[in-house]
């Protein structure tokens, strides 16, 4: 029998913690707040499962489960019932990606590429030493050295000449060429933007506004048809070299105005406090402002960029076939000709563009936010 | 490089030690790449016959893909030597765009793809068809022309781009569908049952295509021209990429002057006199490049119709070597 005193007013243990409500932990809460928090929630949320399920199943069965994986010609892609036509990429792999470059060569391309590999990945992680070297062998070596693995003609490398690029090659040359062209062109023009040197000023708006205002696909078409016209016969230049002065410029133009959107929101107190430590104009545009200046414009710059990589496909109007002209010169063979065929190819396109963009804005916003000192939301 | 109108170009080929020809950039059967890459394709094999009279190497050639925009302006500057790339003969282009046709290697022209359940077998019984077409193209008044010759009614269904009128007809959604017979013939291998459909034998339009030179060198554009006549010559004669050793001893002079085995023709144009022997030897004569590319040893089994000879009802005529 209980006495009284052995009744306490306090509890000399606590009681267990008990679970929370079961629709207050998990996926069902989870779910309760993130997807059926209201009527129109609710409502969106099942439309979103319907939809899924209504494209997504056809979408995996065309690709994977009724793909043609292998075979040698379009009679193996015809059969009833057939989805993709991967055995068309199969056969074609090596033309996609280094277009008509001559077969016993294509080494050099995969050599250049291990190099540009080998040089990026040191720069991208931040911990590596030698980020002044690495940058003199990104910016000098290198190019040099990719140039001379390309084209050949030294040291005993036969010479392939560039109508025979194509593909993947053509698509990397051509963006990145813009890209660290248009870098430091674009960062020179929006400073010389902002000058107060009116014959520079002027210098710069022009040629701004020039190759803003026209398309690429017209500067390219320039270059490859109207160019000859003006040159004195039998002066023939290079039409990738063409292209890729096209196509630097104009990206240059583009990346000026983001790098000015930057200039600009960097306060006039910077700009005189620089001054005021006796800074010259460059070194005061060097250490003060371009550092802050270019870290705001981060994801303006690789916007252009990834815009820029999408761009290169215009190239096929100068004859020039990127991935994706590569990819659809060869709809054009009858070997391979079947109703899956186009969208197999276009699937396989996009999937790489897909891959080199996502790669670019992942790195971006790493980037972003390991520079994001001051800013942070 | 090569030079201007007017240059000789067969100096400046032959200087280069190669010939640089225009094509298409990607036509099903005119100019193809295959696996490797290689160029394949009608059009290509007639630079690849030039190639081979000059040079005795099938090899000796370099090939230009040509937007239709960049065609002319490419060989009117000497980017190219000559223009093979399905162009249409028309007397604009002949005798104004400083270029010149030099030969037809394909009659093409406007025809009708349709269903085989259909049970059609002439367009003239296409009476009330709904026939599939782009729109604004010259396809679709040589329709309307052809059908209100010829008292018919249709009904249009007109499309804005190619790939939308492949995939309407396709689906059914009309009983005919019309553009060059050589396009009929590559979209037909492109629908989900190549077999069911068949290209009814009436052409309502006169697309002749051949190659083009720059006008003012004769002696190129003779050459040209007559690379053409030797490969339609060589098929008439039956001399083939097979038989063409052996028939180099044969005692039919048409033969033996084509073959280079009697006279002086060859040189007539610049070349060896066995030039035309070459030629046969590694591209075939005119029947076998047709079969090879686009004829019956290729998926596109296009019919030979006015390609054939002119002993055999077409209209591919040459003139005698002699």
């Amino acid at each position: 029998m209980t006495t009284a005193h052995d009744l306490a007013y306090v509890r000399k243990e606590e009681e267990p913690i008990l679970a929370p409500p079961r629709h207050e932990v998990g996926a069902i809460k989870w779910m309760r707040t993130n997807l059926f928090s209201s009527a129109t929630n609710t409502a969106l949320t099942i439309f979103g499962i319907l939809f899924l399920l209504w494209t997504v199943p056809p979408l995996i069965n065309w690709a994977f489960i009724s793909a043609v994986w292998t075979g040698d010609s379009r009679e193996d892609c015809i059969v009833p019932g057939a989805g993709a036509c991967w055995a068309f990429v199969k056969a074609k792999f090596g033309q996609f990606m280094y277009g008509r470059y001559t077969l016993s060569e294509r080494w050099r391309v995969d050599l250049t590429g291990i190099l540009l590999i080998a040089g990026l990945i040191p720069m991208a992680i931040p911990r590596v030493p030698w980020k002044r070297q690495n940058a003199l062998y990104l910016l000098v070596v290198f190019p040099i050295l990719a140039v001379i693995l390309l084209l050949g003609g030294y040291f005993g490398l036969p010479y392939v000449e560039t109508a025979l690029w194509g593909g993947l090659l053509v698509t990397l040359v051509v963006a990145i060429t813009g890209m660290v062209i248009s870098m430091p062109l674009g960062i020179l023009l929006a400073l010389g933007r902002r000058s107060n040197l009116p014959v520079i000023r002027f210098l710069s708006v022009v040629f701004i506004e020039f190759w803003r205002g026209v398309p690429l696909i017209t500067v390219l078409f320039m270059a490859s048809v109207m160019l000859p016209i003006f040159l004195p016969p039998g002066v023939n230049f290079d039409k990738l070299l063409r292209a890729l002065i096209g196509v630097a410029l104009f990206s240059s133009a583009y990346m000026a105005e983001v790098v000015r959107g930057g200039l600009q929101a960097i306060a006039r107190g910077q700009y005189e406090a620089a001054q005021a430590l006796g800074l010259s104009y460059w070194r005061m545009m060097r250490l003060i402002i371009l550092p802050q200046a270019l870290k705001v414009v981060i994801p303006g710059i690789v916007n252009s960029f990834i815009s820029l990589f999408k761009d290169t496909s215009l190239v096929l109007i100068v004859g020039l076939f990127d991935l994706l002209g590569i990819i659809q010169l060869n709809f054009s063979d009858t070997t391979w000709t079947s109703p899956n065929t186009p969208a197999t190819g276009y699937a396989f396109a996009a999937f790489v563009f897909w891959l080199f963009c996502f790669l670019m804005s992942r790195y971006s916003i790493y980037t972003e936010r390991r520079l994001n000192t001051g800013y942070r939301r | 490089m090569a030079g201007v109108a007017g240059a000789a170009t067969l100096d400046d080929v032959k200087a280069k030690g190669f010939l640089q020809c225009g094509v298409h950039t990607g036509l099903a059967g005119f100019s193809q790449p295959d696996n490797a890459g290689e160029w394949s394709g009608m059009d290509v094999d007639y630079c690849r016959a030039v190639a081979t009279a000059i040079f005795n190497d099938p090899k000796a050639v370099k090939f230009t893909p040509l937007s239709p925009a960049e065609r002319f302006e490419a060989l009117k500057n000497g980017e190219v030597d000559m223009l093979s790339r399905t162009t249409t003969w028309t007397m604009d282009r002949d005798t104004t765009y400083g270029l010149v046709f030099a030969g037809v290697n394909y009659y093409d022209g406007q025809g009708f793809l349709v269903r085989k359940s259909l049970g059609v077998t002439s367009a003239l019984e296409l009476t009330g068809a709904s026939v599939c077409t782009q729109t604004g193209t010259t396809t679709e008044l040589n329709l309307a022309d052809y059908f209100k010759a010829n008292n018919m009614t249709y009904n249009p269904v007109v499309f804005e781009k190619q790939a939308e009128v492949t995939a309407a007809y396709d689906s059914g959604r009309c009983d005919a569908y019309t553009t060059d017979a050589s396009g009929l013939y590559s979209t037909r291998l492109s629908l989900t049952n190549p077999d069911d459909h068949v290209v009814l034998p009436e052409i309502i339009s006169k697309e002749p295509l051949g190659p083009l030179v720059r006008q003012g060198d004769f002696q190129w554009f003779g050459l040209v021209k007559w690379v053409h006549y030797a490969l339609l010559n060589a098929e008439e004669l039956g001399v083939t990429q097979a038989n063409v050793d052996q028939m180099k001893t044969s005692e039919n002079p048409d033969i033996r002057r084509l073959l280079g085995a009697e006279g002086e023709f060859g040189s007539g144009i610049g070349l060896s006199n066995d030039w035309a022997a070459n030629i046969v030897k590694s591209v075939g004569n005119y029947g076998e490049i047709f079969d090879r590319n686009v004829g019956a040893g290729s998926p596109l089994q296009i019919a030979r119709g006015l390609n054939a000879l002119w002993t055999k009802g077409g209209i591919q005529y040459a003139p005698p070597i002699r």
